[in-house]
């Protein structure tokens, strides 16, 4: 089936620390990508990265300390969805609603260049039966999230779960 | 003329990362052993990105070309 490693599939071995819309992304992206290689892949979800595993995604994006997001606009002409407006860290953190307003143009503007949603993406790693995805009991306990708000098909573990299954990966990533 | 025949037609339009990686492997598992698969795309990342993904599995890539108007074009043999 996969390219063996040795004699061994290969193996990746993600940490998803970061809860906001775009951070949500990266794991998603390359575990099912890999999952698509032929790889065995598990997912940590810790911290903030837990709540990617609730039953329902509410990730959100802020552009608040992200100095670097463009704010595009989705609709409208090419040349007016090109310009980059600049807005100002201070406004942004104190605008009522501007990270509804930043979640749905990012949202928007994945979906109209084709980029999978984040729900469409967890799926097909559920799907793939090589992908794990891991729940990190430490962080549902501090938070007070129970077994029963995460989708089926993850698991629970702590930090000597994923260093078992990292300890053979063949590449490691935090994010 | 190529001295294949397409099995199945796949086609990964508008699509990005990684969905056209993850949409021909689907496809080629549901292949016999032999068949070939021609998948159409438009994200230019697809033409590495196919490459890598035959690599990893070994399936054998017989066609992997861009086509004026944006499309890539590709012919992917399920070996195993």
């Amino acid at each position: 089936m996969s390219q063996t490693n040795g004699n061994r599939r290969r193996r990746l071995a993600l940490i998803a620390s970061k809860g906001t819309l775009d951070w949500a992304y990266p794991p998603f992206i390359l575990a099912s990508a890999a999952g698509a290689m032929g790889w065995e892949v598990a997912i940590f979800f810790t911290f903030y990265g837990l709540p990617l595993l609730k039953k329902k995604l509410s990730a959100a994006v802020s552009p608040v300390g992200n100095p670097a997001m463009p704010m595009k606009m989705p609709f409208g002409p090419e040349g007016f969805r090109q310009i980059n407006w600049p807005i100002p860290n201070l406004l942004m953190a104190n605008v009522p609603g501007f990270e509804t307003v930043a979640t749905k143009l990012m949202r928007k503007t994945f979906e109209k260049k084709g980029v999978a949603s984040v729900e469409q993406l967890r799926e097909m790693c559920l799907e793939m039966d090589d992908v794990r995805l891991i729940g990190c009991q430490m962080t549902m306990d501090v938070f007070g999230f129970k077994k029963e708000d995460f989708v089926e098909g993850c698991e629970i573990g702590g930090a000597a779960t994923f260093l078992e299954y990292a300890a053979d990966a063949d590449v490691s990533l935090f994010i | 003329m190529a001295d294949y025949e397409i099995a199945q037609v796949l086609d990964c339009s508008g699509l990005l990362c990684p969905m056209p990686v993850v949409k021909t492997n689907k496809a080629v598992q549901a292949l016999a052993v032999g068949q070939v698969l021609e998948m159409i795309a438009t994200d230019p990342g697809s033409i590495p990105d196919m490459e890598a993904w035959a690599r990893q599995t070994g399936h054998e890539l017989l066609l992997a070309k861009e086509e004026p108007g944006g499309k890539f074009r590709f012919h992917i043999k399920k070996t195993h």
